[in-house]
């Protein structure tokens, strides 16, 4: 009998298994592999390196200024699209007049729940194509356009938005400007997200803070953000990855992939003109398996800062 | 690690995938470093004559691949007829993207396409395929007769075009295109208003006040793409410090950028920044030239292709014109050269499965009759010799004029194709001294900084031009 049931769960795991090996695994074993190697990716020729690939990675200044960006997102991306997306969410299920129904979100709070959805269904080059015309560095922006004419932006000197380098606290614009656009197009789903959590925190709780004369600001924070903690710290996880990578945004939306003159460099993009552009394959992968060894030590640093014990309701 | 005794465990294991086997990744990961499957070779084992210099043979197939460009693939499809009519028993698969890259890159180690027209923004870089030896020498080509003229391919090129496809000494790359680079004005305009077109940039300062008084920038650029800018620099750098300097700046040579007339001929530009004389916005190609379609700038710099890019949105009575890059004046080098070449490359892969119907199409594409329709289609010269004399186009016949006053030499640089490196930071330089964040100064220092960096860079193979 046990015999039969192995075999009958080996019959249906054998092909996805097979097919998640080779389609997933087998390429991150291949990275790894060329890593080592010197590999310029367009021949089938290649000779063993050793770690040369990696001790380069330390000295190499673009690789650092790149990193830095990365941190920079992946600081601001979750921080940003997170507090959004809970603000959001709470004044949509329990932020509005609590009345003889009980604890409801503020009026309309349907119609808004789809418009904030909206960008998470835009593919990236129709959100790509939209900004590129809101950030339009003329009269002919949305955004130049606009505040040239109520007189906030001089026509002989208009925002440069994505174009433009000069820090500001301490980063390129540009980076806060494509920032905008990450969390844009991220706070919709997490508000999604929020939202199912917090339907599921029982109504009595947050009738029993209201009885107990809690106002908003306290119910947010004192109640729903505790009972969310799960919630949000998957959200931060998966946020942290998407702030690693950005690279979509950096290739459509800057100068040059990671310009103006290196100013939103990030990993992604030094790694694209390495292997591509440079044609060093090897010293590119080496780049992308330092990247995958830090994503994986940062969702195992964050999981386990945030473990705590879990509230049944 | 070597490539070629895990070859044939990989085949086996490939097979054994088919068969649904689990053991495949397990034991795959042994050969993580090695090479892909090479391809099969079609054997062209047709008889090689007169008519046939590459021995097609009959009944196979050749896959091409054209980059849709501001060019269009249309003239790819007439080349496809000609080569049909002479050989119909060969199978031709056309097909044409935007993103040769993507698609192609990850079949050059195994199995490409036969003939890889690498353009565009996403076009593999040239030195990376000829140092990986994955592009195929066409001295044959070159060499065999013409497809529809008296004598060899290469005698009906036009000048510059076995040099622009030269690699290491050898030719690599057919550029179909043949570009002329310049200063693009409306003719129409500047009659009405009896402004001559500068031929140095004293002429062009003392224009660009009338210019702004009729309430029009006297010059606009592409602010997003840093090679733009960079064609207008390096052909000033050209006719200032003459085409030695080039050279030197394309060989690595010591302090090249500090030769004498390249500091000046950047300068020019900077005070063009300075004093102001741009379109205010940092507009990326096409929103440039439709500003300067639009009448907001008097000039803006660009190839040949600009008509057929343009076609759709040109206001009537515009009347396009090219003049050459302004010079500095009496003590250039070079004041008269033409920056002009032939661009948009194709490729032949080394693992292409019939390199030699490959090679026939080329000959098609570079034939009296396929340039001429390629002319016609898209208002841009093509390579081959008296391609555009038959087309009708004010556009086009500014070109043929400015050519045919050219001297001998023609303005040509290499180190972008050569170095990916330096193509970036001078790519990223020449945008930032448009957008007067850097000085000139500041843009020779930085780019012997990054030229110096590449030469002491012993992971990147040297390239050196002598002409």
């Amino acid at each position: 009998m046990r015999h039969g049931v192995a075999r009958f769960v080996t019959g249906f795991l054998a092909l996805p298994v097979a097919l998640y090996l080779f389609y997933v695994i087998w390429p991150f074993a291949q990275a790894a592999g060329y890593s080592v190697t010197d590999w310029g990716g367009y021949s089938d020729r290649q000779q063993f390196v050793g770690l040369e690939n990696y001790i380069r990675l330390f000295s190499d200044e673009l690789i650092r200024k790149a990193f830095w960006h990365n941190v920079f997102f992946l600081v601001t991306v979750p921080l940003f699209t997170i507090a959004l997306a809970l603000f959001l969410a709470f004044l949509l299920n329990v932020g509005g007049r609590e009345d003889r129904a009980g604890i409801r979100g503020v009026f309309g709070s349907g119609l808004y729940k789809v418009i904030f959805f909206f960008p998470q269904v835009l593919s990236l080059v129709v959100v790509a194509v939209m900004w590129q015309q809101i950030y339009r560095a003329d009269e002919l922006g949305l955004i130049n356009g606009v505040l040239m004419k109520i007189g906030l932006v001089d026509p002989e000197n208009p925002i440069a938005f994505t174009n433009d380098p000069e820090p500001f606290l301490g980063v390129p614009a540009v980076l806060w400007w494509l920032l905008l656009i990450a969390v844009w197009s991220g706070a919709g789903f997490y508000m999604v997200l929020f939202s199912a959590a917090m339907q599921s925190i029982p109504k009595d709780v947050f009738e029993a803070a209201i009885l107990d004369g809690a106002g908003r600001f306290h119910t947010f924070f004192r109640v729903t953000l505790p009972l969310l903690r799960d919630t949000v710290s998957v959200a931060w996880i998966y946020l942290g990855f998407i702030a690693l990578d950005m690279y979509a945004l950096v290739f459509v939306m800057t100068p040059s992939q990671g310009g103006p003159n290196h100013a939103s460099e990030i990993f992604a993009s030094v790694l694209n003109f390495t292997a591509f552009q440079k044609g060093q394959f090897g010293y590119a992968c080496a780049m992308g398996v330092a990247l995958a060894i830090f994503t994986i030590l940062l969702a195992a640093a964050q999981l386990r800062i945030t473990r705590r014990e879990r509230i049944e309701y | 690690m070597s490539a070629t005794p895990d070859l044939n465990r990989r085949a086996l294991l490939r097979r054994a995938a088919a068969a649904g086997l689990l053991t495949i990744p397990a034991a795959g990961l042994l050969s993580a470093c090695a090479g892909s499957e090479p391809a099969q070779e079609q054997s062209s084992d047709a008889e090689k004559s007169k008519d046939n210099p590459f021995g097609v043979r009959d009944g196979s197939s050749v896959r091409v691949v054209i980059f849709n460009g501001g060019l269009g693939d249309q003239w790819a499809k007439e080349d496809e007829a000609i080569f049909k009519a002479k050989r119909p028993n060969v199978t031709v698969n056309m097909s044409s993207t935007q993103k040769i890259k993507t698609e192609e890159q990850p079949k050059m180690a195994t199995r490409p396409s036969d003939v890889v027209m690498n353009s565009g923004a996403d076009l593999m870089d040239i030195s990376t395929l000829v140092n990986e030896g994955a592009i195929e020498p066409l001295e044959d080509l070159l060499a065999a007769p013409a497809w529809d003229s008296e004598g060899t391919v290469a005698d009906t090129l036009l000048p510059g075009t076995v040099n622009d496809g030269t690699y290491q000494g050898k030719f690599y790359v057919v550029n179909v295109a043949y570009t002329v680079w310049g200063n693009w004005y409306n003719a129409a305009l500047f009659e009405k208003e009896g402004w001559q077109p500068p031929k140095t940039f004293d002429e062009f300062f003392a224009l660009a006040p009338k210019i702004k008084a009729r309430g029009m920038a006297p010059y606009v650029y592409d602010a997003v793409h840093g090679y733009y800018p960079r064609w207008a620099l390096m052909a000033t750098i050209w006719k200032s410090a003459g085409r030695q300097a080039v050279i030197d700046i394309d060989n690595l040579k010591e302090n090249a950028w500090k030769a004498d007339g390249v500091l000046p001929a950047l300068e020019a530009w900077e005070k063009l920044v300075k004093d102001k004389l741009l379109l205010p916005g940092q507009l990326d190609h096409t929103q440039s030239q439709q500003a300067w379609l639009d009448g907001k700038a008097a000039f803006i710099q660009v190839g040949t292709w600009l008509k057929n890019e343009m076609a759709e949105t040109i206001p009537p009575g515009f009347e396009m014109k090219l003049s050459d890059y302004w010079s500095l004046g009496a003590g250039d080098k070079a004041p008269n050269d033409v920056y002009a070449g032939a661009g948009e490359g194709i490729v032949v892969p080394s693992k292409a499965p019939n390199k030699a119907a490959a090679k026939e199409f080329l000959r098609a594409v570079l034939s009296k009759e396929g340039s001429a329709r390629f002319a016609e289609l898209t208002t841009s010269l093509a390579s081959t010799r008296g391609s555009g004399d038959n087309v009708q186009d004010s556009a086009l016949a500014s070109a043929n004029e400015l050519m045919s006053n050219a001297p001998q030499d023609l303005v040509s640089v290499k180190f972008w194709n050569f170095y990916a490196d330096l193509d970036k930071e001078s790519q990223n330089l020449s945008a930032e001294l448009m957008a007067g964040r850097l000085t000139a100064q500041q843009f020779v220092d930085g780019m012997q900084g990054a030229a110096n960096k590449v030469a002491s860079d012993s992971s990147i193979k040297k390239q050196t031009r002598s002409a």
